[in-house]
């Protein structure tokens, strides 16, 4: 399959690979898995104290197309707030990676995994701040 | 016409062909396991399997329909494809199951739902690092290892699976373990590919 020049940088270039420490409170985890292709896929973003996301890293066992679309999501979320990140759509994804439609999916799974993160980071506070 | 053809075989006279022309039928539109006649579960004979699939694949034969109207021979060719697509779903475990769900009327959505099990993706990650450790490596033995130990989940959730279907109602869960053995398969045809890749080498 031809890769769009845009996933070959970030496939041949991953922006933000590695890992986070998944204990800090400030840090949220999302991971999440593509059955189809058995695609795995893990992102975690940090958080300052007013909220913003200021570190994201992922690391993406998949095809080029997948490891495109998390090391793309990784730039986007810097600056950030939770909100923001959360409202990040796949196809505003696919459109930037021009993703032919067999690789949708792919875009889709990223789009899940910011949700994930967000989504473990926010009970991560809402754990705090009953304690 | 071949010799063997021409000689009037019992099954072209004409009651014979009207019969068997109602017995195919009779078996258009049925479900995989109803063409074989065998029950809907996971857990399934496949000597029993394989002896019906045969059966029927030498009753559907191009030869028999020979006298048989245009329409009766693409008849018994639509049920020899039925015939074969029913056999390759119930052969496979996962596509069994699969195919047990949507009778059930539950998908099991492996195309669109992402969200797994933390520890079971976890796993995945490990093995996925695995592989290209043993990769980098040039390891044939650790991928061997590595992919007995991805049978040895296969069989637990083939397990559950039996469990989950024939056992208890609880196909949300089948659906789930569905979507985990997708990706096991997917892991193991990586590692199939990864040892012939080091062999050739």
């Amino acid at each position: 399959m031809a890769y769009s020049d845009k996933v070959l940088d970030h496939y041949e270039n991953p922006r933000n690979v590695g890992s986070l420490d998944k204990n800090d409170p400030h840090v949220g985890t999302g991971m999440v898995g593509a059955p189809a292709c058995g695609d795995v896929m893990k992102l975690q973003i940090k958080v300052n104290d007013s909220g913003i996301i200021e570190d994201a890293k992922f690391k993406t066992y998949g095809c080029g197309s997948a490891i495109a679309s998390s090391s793309l999501v990784t730039e986007w979320l810097k600056g950030k707030s939770l909100d923001e990140a959360a409202q990040i759509k796949n196809s505003a994804i696919a459109e930037e990676l021009a993703l032919p439609p067999v690789k949708i999916h792919c875009s889709v799974l990223a789009e899940d995994a910011i949700k994930a993160a967000v989504a473990d980071l926010k009970s991560k506070q809402s754990d705090k701040e009953v304690a | 016409m071949s010799a063997a053809a021409a000689k009037a075989s019992p099954f072209e006279s004409a009651p014979l062909l009207r019969s068997r022309r109602l017995w195919i039928d009779s078996l258009m539109h049925k479900n995989h396991f109803e063409l074989f006649g065998l029950p809907e579960r996971f857990a399934i004979d496949l000597q029993a399997l394989d002896q019906l699939y045969r059966k029927i694949q030498g009753e559907v034969h191009p030869d028999r329909f020979a006298a048989g109207s245009s329409a009766e021979r693409l008849k018994s060719m639509q049920l020899a494809t039925a015939a074969n697509e029913a056999y390759q779903t119930l052969k496979n475990p996962t596509s069994r199951a699969r195919h047990l769900l949507q009778l059930k009327g539950v998908e099991t959505e492996e195309d669109s739902n992402t969200a797994m099990p933390a520890d079971f993706l976890m796993l995945q990650m490990e093995w996925r690092e695995a592989i290209e450790e043993a990769v980098a490596a040039s390891d044939i033995d650790a991928l061997d290892e590595l992919l007995s130990e991805t049978r040895k989940t296969t069989r637990q959730l083939q397990q559950q699976l039996h469990a989950q279907l024939d056992e208890a109602d609880a196909t949300l869960a089948a659906a789930e373990t569905v979507r985990k053995l997708s990706f096991i398969d997917k892991v193991q045809a990586d590692i199939g590919h990864a040892i012939s890749k080091l062999q050739d080498a």
